[in-house]
């Protein structure tokens, strides 16, 4: 009973606002030590060299996180979006508008970490690999949400569009992402390298894990602190707004 | 549901025949820019054999993409946008109406043109063959999804910047498969069914997800 | 391994550093940006809350 009662105050922008200031500490905090945690171990726990690839293969230890982040992230403004055109909860909508910028953000450093990582073991920038052409489709269309939310003064029409969108693309991206990597429809199968996790060695596993769930700490300090801001700018005629402390002075 | 649909195809048709300058723009703008390449990259002829398929599909995905601004843009501008929305008749239904007109006068005129385009880049006849074909399943698809695009950004300033930034990427799959089929067909032992299968699938997809789509956008963006 | 081979990285020094320093700047810049926009937004109501919050 309490348990649902909670659920339904925090989904009010009024309420969720105090409660994602005072969470904000706690996920820098974590971030920060798991960046300790994953680096130290990355840097000294990790064999010096993998076989045929140098001490660049270190590269790996940021280059995953931000790339599963860059993913993960399009994934959760595609639910939350999903959630405000179902329940009509405005709150859903803003913290979809809270994590595009971030999202985007980790999908250019994939980008930028896969063309380093591309200089050193094929020796090209960019080469129109498949993964790193999805991942570039990727950053196109958090772009696309975020051009189209800004060319829409209307708040509600704004995300709701946004939202129809990011919904398209998300349909869309098996799709695209098996054409970038499968041009040739009459001989995929061979394609598929899969590379099982458990096969990787424990050290490797435990640094990508770790440093993964640093980025993803982060970006919920980040995250919280945008939506904290949207909150205020969208709700900025609201009586609660005009008591917090930093507003009344 | 059928009365409905053909009126809204004649009718739109009709008013596109009598601004013709319209249709004729869009085709024009195919041929130019598919003139274009040659021009810029070198007229040698293996060379333009070999990006053909890549450019006849640009050019394509880009005349479909000009005209897509004006799809819902007469109508809202004098209103029978809002009737439609609350017209009894289903919105798909019309929407569906509306992308067939647009494609009638966009994309069927660039299948039509294709062997043209085949003698200017040196194609083969069956890559000529192929590129009809192709161009006959993946053109509709650009314009149902394009329809989308148009809904959402409808009456936006910046509006076809805008659209073409929203529908490009999600117009990959089909540049992709469009261009490899009439890439396959240059070359001996390819097979070019395959690809055909999946433009028909995502022809067959778009025809039953995009009206409805567009038509869940045209509300959103008409409140 | 020396604190020069650390950096150095066998050669690939420049690569690994520009990667994780990349992170981290773009990282602290989104905070920063964050940051002064939160503070803009602040001084914007305040403002608002002054003149009799007309809208």
């Amino acid at each position: 009973m309490t348990l649902k009662i909670n659920w339904f105050k925090y989904a009010s922008p009024a309420s969720f606002y105090p409660l994602a200031g005072k969470m904000i500490p706690w996920f820098a905090a974590a971030s920060a030590l798991l960046f300790a945690v994953g680096l130290y171990w990355s840097f000294f726990k990790t064999p010096e060299v993998l076989s045929e690839q140098k001490q660049y293969y270190k590269i790996i230890f940021i280059h995953v996180p931000v790339v599963w982040m860059g993913m993960w992230l399009y994934l959760v403004m595609v639910v939350w979006s999903a959630i405000g055109l179902i329940f009509n909860t405005r709150l859903s909508f803003m913290m979809s508008a809270a994590i595009a910028p971030t999202g985007a953000l980790f999908t250019f450093l994939g980008l930028l970490t896969g063309a380093i990582w591309g200089k050193t073991s094929w020796g090209t920038w960019w080469d129109w690999d498949p993964r790193l052409t999805s991942f570039l489709i990727l950053l196109f269309l958090y772009i696309g949400y975020m051009a189209l939310q800004s060319a829409i003064d209307d708040t509600r029409r704004s995300d709701r569009a946004s939202a129809l969108l990011l919904i398209v693309g998300m349909a869309l991206i098996p799709v695209i992402y098996w054409s970038v990597n499968c041009p040739d429809p009459a001989q995929c199968t061979a394609l598929h390298q899969r590379s099982g996790l458990g096969k990787i060695e424990g050290n490797i596993l435990f640094a990508m894990l770790t440093m993964t769930l640093a980025v993803w700490m982060y970006s919920f300090v980040s995250i919280l602190m945008r939506l904290r801001n949207i909150i205020l700018e969208r709700e900025r005629n609201k009586d609660w707004v005009a008591q917090l402390p930093e507003v009344a002075q | 549901m059928f009365s409905v649909f053909f009126t809204i195809v004649r009718r739109d048709v009709l008013l596109a025949m009598r601004r013709r300058t319209d249709v004729l723009t869009t085709l024009f703008f195919f041929i130019i820019v598919v003139s274009l390449f040659p021009l810029g990259i070198g007229a040698e002829k293996n060379t333009l054999r070999h990006i053909a398929p890549g450019v006849v599909w640009i050019a394509a995905l880009l005349a479909s993409m000009l005209a897509l601004e004006r799809l819902f843009e007469n109508d809202y501008a004098d209103g029978t946008l809002e009737q439609m929305l609350i017209a009894p008749q289903s919105l798909s239904v019309i929407v569906a109406a509306k992308v067939l007109t647009h494609w009638l006068l966009t994309g069927l005129p660039i299948v039509l043109i294709a062997p043209l385009v085949g003698l200017q880049y040196y194609l083969p006849s069956e890559a000529v063959v192929t590129m009809t074909q192709a161009l006959m399943l993946g053109t509709p698809v650009l314009s149902l999804i394009g329809a989308i695009g148009a809904a959402l950004t409808l009456g936006l300033r910046g509006g076809g910047i805008l659209l073409s930034l929203l529908i490009l990427p999600l117009y990959i799959p089909v540049l992709v498969y469009g261009a490899g089929a009439i890439a396959a067909s240059m070359m001996a032992k390819a097979p070019v069914q395959p690809y055909f299968m999946l433009l028909g699938a995502f022809l067959i997809l778009a025809l039953i997800f995009a009206p409805w789509a567009t038509a869940a956008a045209l509300r959103i963006s008409s409140e | 391994m020396s604190i020069s081979e650390f950096f150095s990285m066998g050669g690939y020094g420049a690569y690994v550093w520009v990667s994780f320093g990349a992170t981290l700047l773009l990282m602290t810049t989104e905070i920063l940006l964050v940051r002064s926009r939160r503070r803009a937004v602040v001084k914007r109501l305040r403002r608002l809350l002054r003149a009799g919050r007309p809208s």
